[in-house]
C-alpha cells in the first residue's frame, strides 16, 4: 500500500530520504536557536542604547533598525555573508593571521542574528518604555542604583510585554532560516529540495517539509503560551 | 567600488523593476479580495467555515512563504504536464511560465497574514455603528459595503501597511522560482561582472525607495481618510 503510494522513499535511512530532512531539521533549529538569542543579545544592549544612549549611539542605532526593516532578508543574508567574511579575512590578514573558512553554522547564526536584533530592539524598546513611571519612581526613592533598578525592576517587569513580539520574532526566525538554502546553506529547505530532485518526488518532499516546519511553529506557539501564562500570573488579562 | 556597468544593465533593472511591481500588486489584489471574506467568516461563522479559515492562516503563517513556494512551483507544477487535458487547454502556456505560481504563491501568503490582520479587524468595529446601520434597514451587504468593511480597513490601515512591505520584501524569493524581478536582474548583473556587493547595494536602494513610497501612500490615504477620534486616544 505504502509502495503504491511512493511513500518508501521517506523512510529514515537511505535509499529513503527521511534521514537527511530530519538532519535539515536539526540544522535549521540549531541556527534558529543562535539567532534567536544573538538576536535578543543585540535586541537588549541596543534598546538600552537607543533609550540612554547619546546622540551618535542613538543615531546608528536608527540607522541600523530602519535599514535593515527595509532591506528584504534574502538580500541581507547575501550582503551579510559575503561583507561579513571578507571583512573578518582583512582583520585578521592586518594582524598577521592566516585567512579562514567561516562554517556555514557560525556564518548563518551571525547573519539572522544581526537582522534578528534590528527587530528585538524595537520590541525590547517598547516593551522597556510601557513599564509604568510610579514603578521606576519607587525604585528610585529605595535609593536603588541604575543597574539595580534595571535587574530588579524594569526588565522583570518589561519580559511580559515584550513576550508577544518575541514569540513572533521566534517564529519569524526559524522560518527564515529557509533563506539560508539560498547562499547553499544545507539546513531543511536545502535538503528537501535536494531530496526532491533526488527522487522527482516533488510535491511528496515539500509538503513533508512543510508538515515538519508546521510541527515546529504550533510547538513554539504552545510553548510561548504556556511561558506567558506564567509571566503574566497575577496580573489582569487584557483580554478578561 | 566600481559602477561602471550601471548604464549597461540600466534597461534589465527598469524591466525588473517592473515585474517587482507587478508581483507586489497582483498578490496584494489577489490576497486581500480572499483576505477580507477569510476575516469575516472568522467573525460571523458559520463554525465549519471559520475553522477552515483559521486553518489555513495556521497553515500559511506557519511554514516559510519558500517552502511554500517551492511547493507551488515544483510540485503542483511538476503535475500539471502529466495530465493531457490541462496540456492540450488554453491555459498550458501559462502554466509553463513560473510568474503566475509565484503570484499564487504569495497571493496565498497575503490572504494568510492579511486575513488574521482583518478578522481583528472587523471584529473591532463598534457593535453600535453596525445596529444603527440595521436600523436603517440595511440589507446585510449594504452593511458590510458601507458601514463594517471600511470602518474596518481603517481601523488596521497601519498593520496592513506593515504587511504590504513584508510583502514586498519576500518578492525577491520569486527568482528562485526564475522570475527575473529587480532581485533577479541584480543576481544576473553579479554573475556576470563578477562583482559582488555592489549590484546587492543597488537592488537594496531599490527596495528602500519602494517600502518609502508604500509607507507614503499609506499615510496619505490615512490622512484622506482622517476620523474623528476623541482627543487623547491617540497617543
Amino acid at each position: 500500500m505504502f509502495e503504491s503510494l511512493g511513500l518508501e522513499v521517506l523512510a529514515y535511512s537511505p535509499p529513503g530520504w527521511g534521514g537527511t530532512l530530519i538532519h535539515g531539521l536539526g540544522m535549521t533549529l540549531k541556527i534558529a536557536f543562535g539567532a534567536y538569542f544573538l538576536g535578543l543579545l543585540i535586541g537588549l544592549c541596543g534598546a538600552l542604547g537607543k533609550i540612554y544612549g547619546g546622540a551618535t549611539v542613538k543615531w546608528s542605532l536608527e540607522i541600523y533598525t530602519t535599514i535593515i526593516r527595509a532591506v528584504p532578508e534574502l538580500v541581507l543574508i547575501l550582503l551579510l555573508y559575503y561583507a561579513g567574511t571578507d571583512l573578518l579575512n582583512r582583520v585578521l590578514e592586518w594582524l598577521g593571521y592566516e585567512r579562514v573558512d567561516i562554517s556555514g553554522l557560525v556564518a548563518g547564526i551571525c547573519v539572522l542574528g544581526v537582522v534578528q536584533g534590528a527587530y528585538s530592539i524595537e520590541v525590547i524598546r517598547g516593551a522597556i518604555l510601557s513599564v509604568s513611571a510610579g514603578q521606576i519612581e519607587a525604585a528610585k526613592a529605595s535609593g536603588m542604583s541604575w543597574t539595580l533598578m534595571h535587574r530588579r525592576i524594569i526588565i522583570p517587569l518589561a519580559v511580559p510585554l515584550a513576550l508577544p513580539g518575541l514569540a513572533n520574532l521566534w517564529l519569524i526566525v526559524t522560518k527564515d532560516t529557509a533563506l539560508l538554502a539560498v547562499v547553499g546553506f544545507s539546513e531543511l529547505a536545502l535538503a528537501t529540495k535536494q531530496a526532491a530532485g533526488g527522487t522527482k518526488e516533488y510535491l511528496l518532499f515539500y509538503i513533508a517539509a512543510a508538515l515538519l516546519y508546521l510541527m515546529v511553529s504550533l510547538t513554539s506557539n504552545a510553548i510561548f503560551k504556556t511561558i506567558e501564562r506564567h509571566y503574566r500570573r497575577g496580573q489582569a488579562s487584557a483580554e478578561a | 567600488m566600481e559602477w561602471y556597468w550601471v548604464t549597461e544593465y540600466a534597461p534589465k533593472f527598469v524591466e525588473g523593476l517592473w515585474i517587482t511591481i507587478q508581483l507586489l500588486v497582483l498578490s496584494i489584489g489577489f490576497g486581500m479580495a480572499l483576505a477580507t471574506p477569510i476575516g469575516l467568516v472568522q467573525v460571523t461563522g458559520p463554525k465549519p467555515l471559520a475553522l477552515l479559515a483559521k486553518g489555513f492562516c495556521s497553515v500559511i503563517r506557519g511554514t516559510p512563504l519558500l517552502i511554500q513556494l517551492w511547493l507551488i512551483y515544483y510540485g503542483l507544477g511538476s503535475l500539471f504536464p502529466s495530465i493531457p487535458l490541462i496540456r492540450e487547454s488554453m491555459l498550458w502556456p501559462i502554466l509553463r511560465d513560473a510568474f503566475p505560481y509565484a503570484v499564487f504563491a504569495f497571493s496565498l501568503s497575503v490572504a494568510g497574514y492579511s486575513g488574521e490582520v482583518m478578522r481583528g479587524a472587523f471584529a473591532s468595529v463598534n457593535k453600535g455603528e453596525l445596529e444603527a446601520g440595521r436600523a436603517f434597514g440595511m440589507s446585510r451587504f449594504t452593511l458590510l459595503r458601507r458601514i463594517w468593511f471600511p470602518r474596518a480597513i481603517q481601523n488596521v490601515l497601519p498593520t496592513l501597511a506593515g504587511e504590504f512591505i513584508l510583502t514586498l520584501k519576500s518578492t525577491p524569493l520569486a527568482a528562485t522560482i526564475t522570475v527575473f524581478d529587480v532581485y533577479g536582474v541584480g543576481s544576473m548583473v553579479r554573475q556576470e561582472t563578477y562583482r559582488i556587493y555592489e549590484p546587492l547595494l543597488l537592488v537594496a536602494g531599490i527596495y528602500i525607495c519602494l517600502s518609502g513610497i508604500i509607507i507614503g501612500f499609506f499615510r496619505w490615504i490615512e490622512h484622506r481618510s482622517a476620523q474623528r477620534r476623541l482627543v487623547g486616544v491617540e497617543h
